[in-house]
């Protein structure tokens, strides 16, 4: 039977999608622009029917360290916040890194730095791209552009993240959190038995059998050559991440002479943008990096070397344009445009930006 | 077709929850929608808006520059939006407070007076029914029995009695809306 489609704001969209992906538990601490997450969990009380632990911890701090423990037992567990909860939220993050614990962290970031606004912003690509927390870790970074993309990235986010044993960041930002959509949500998925827990996670804390050592989940390791060891094997680990899980989309390429890049809801307002340009005759496209850690260096890279300038298009000071310029090599002009504070660009903002900073 | 709409005034007018029925109506009338609110502190007796789109084709930006039918229901909003909508498009605005009315001569004007007549009716909490009766008047983009499957989806079930009272509201606004260029 087809599934209904519903209007449903994004964070409605993400907190539902949880309960079907089979989540056992979320923990977190309201604060705009996300805070319909845990109200969207408290309404419908999924504890009465799939057994999915909704709790309002008492910080960000508990929140991080309550899905630390949850996924070091191998549960399905997550939570959410925005971009000053997130900054609270780093070391645990590093530990559940280092530790290599699967679960899922969404950012529907506003605009900092520090208290900041409440308005969307995308100023926090730093933080989940480059580390956020100490030490060399990665955390593999969705971005979603929709509100069916904040429902359908929770699920591919639990199967990413066991798949890799890595905490999965949603990197989303207060439009596609507040704003309604047709969205059809993912089936129901039942939550894991122990059995099946036991079964795919033997890493985890899930009680002691007589017939094995028991299972220690520390990021803690004195011994620098076995520190080191401990790193090489993560780094192993990225390296496949970055082989296999690059995703990005591709908008009126195939012709174009110049090239947008832009993530998350920016993504959107840029296919505006190039609707707009080609209406005046510019031949322009978009590339919207789906995953931003890892990074489609090389889809950048190749089409590149077919347009005569880009443009990356952030809500922040210019963050992601140096990824670009990583990738572009110097080979043609990259160029920044942004908005900051919790403004959002709006189409012909972009077009004229790179009517003024690449056509000339 | 596509519509591009901002609908803005004080916060508690009802703003955003008729930008919602406008969304659901669409959604049954089989259309893409996205329906994006300006939110914060400015809801709560300072000024709110929200731009819906309702598209036969899929939707890019939910952020626009321009729209085709700004519906006004104060005077900031009025001086904020006259100048975004494209030529040929369509301003609706409730003269209730408004002091110095559109002056565009490129665009169609429509007035409803919708908070005088709620007043008058004893009804000011359909007072936004009537103003998006007005809207479904001069455009059209969605049957009537889509508008109230919109209700229905909209509205929680214990109010759903209340829906003839908005269905009847929705036609004063059909009858009340008069063009002014």
């Amino acid at each position: 039977m087809a599934e209904e489609i519903q209007l449903l704001k994004g964070n409605e969209a993400l907190a539902l999608a949880a309960i079907r992906s089979g989540a056992d538990g979320y923990f977190g601490y309201p604060i705009t622009p996300q805070s319909e997450v845990m109200e969207t969990l408290m309404a419908v009380e999924p504890w009465k029917t799939t057994g999915m632990v909704v709790l309002q911890a008492e910080s960000e701090l508990s929140s991080i360290n309550m899905v630390y423990g949850g996924a070091a037992a191998g549960k399905q567990v997550m939570t959410s916040s925005s971009s000053p909860g997130i900054s609270l939220m780093q070391e645990g993050i590093s530990y559940i890194a280092a530790c290599e614990l699967p679960c899922l962290i969404v950012n529907v970031q506003r605009g900092g730095p520090g208290l900041g606004t409440i308005q969307p912003s995308q100023s926090d690509y730093f933080q989940a791209t480059k580390g956020g927390g100490h030490g060399d870790y990665h955390l593999i970074v969705l971005a979603p552009a929709s509100v069916q993309e904040m429902a359908d990235f929770t699920v591919l986010a639990f199967d990413l993240a066991f798949k890799y044993r890595n905490p999965v960041m949603m990197l989303a930002d207060g439009l596609i959190g507040q704003m309604m959509e047709k969205v059809v949500l993912p089936e129901q998925r039942p939550r894991r038995t122990m059995e099946q827990i036991k079964e795919q996670c033997p890493w985890a804390t899930w009680g002691k059998p007589s017939s094995r050592k028991p299972n220690i989940i520390t990021s803690l390791e004195l011994d620098s050559k076995d520190m080191e060891q401990n790193n090489l094997r993560l780094q192993k680990k990225y390296k496949e991440i970055s082989d296999h899980e690059v995703r990005y989309e591709e908008f009126e390429t195939s012709d174009a002479e110049y090239l947008l890049i832009a993530f998350g809801a920016c993504a959107r307002i840029c296919q505006k943008a190039v609707e707009e340009a080609r209406a005046q005759g510019i031949r322009l496209g978009l590339i919207r990096p789906v995953t931003l850690w890892p990074f489609p260096y090389k889809a950048i890279a190749e089409q590149a070397n077919k347009v005569k300038g880009i443009l990356s298009v952030e809500m922040n000071a210019g963050q992601m344009v140096e990824d670009v310029r990583l990738a572009v090599k110097g080979n043609v002009p990259v160029e920044f445009f942004g908005r900051l504070g919790g403004i959002i660009p709006t189409p012909d903002e972009i077009v004229t930006a790179l009517k003024e900073k690449i056509i000339k | 077709m596509k519509e591009e709409i901002i609908i803005a005034g004080f916060g508690g007018q009802g703003v955003l929850s008729m930008g919602k029925i406008l969304a659901y109506s669409g959604l049954m009338e089989g259309h893409e929608v996205s329906w994006m609110p300006s939110y914060g502190p400015e809801q709560r007796g300072g000024t709110a808006n929200v731009t819906v789109i309702v598209s036969e084709d899929r939707i890019s930006s939910p952020i626009l520059n321009t729209y085709d039918t700004a519906i006004i229901l104060n005077q900031q909003s009025l001086d904020k939006f006259e100048p975004t909508i494209k030529p040929g498009g369509c301003l609706i605005y409730d003269g209730y407070g408004i002091s110095t009315p559109p002056q565009r001569k490129d665009i169609n004007v429509y007035r409803i007076d919708a908070m005088t007549k709620s007043v008058e009716l004893k009804t000011t909490k359909v007072f936004n029914m009537i103003v998006l009766g007005g809207f479904l008047k001069v455009r059209p983009i969605v049957r009537m029995e889509n508008v109230i499957l919109g209700l229905k989806k909209s509205l929680p079930e214990r109010h759903h009695k209340l829906i003839p009272m908005n269905e009847e509201a929705i036609r004063v606004g059909m009858d009340l809306i008069q063009k002014m260029n």
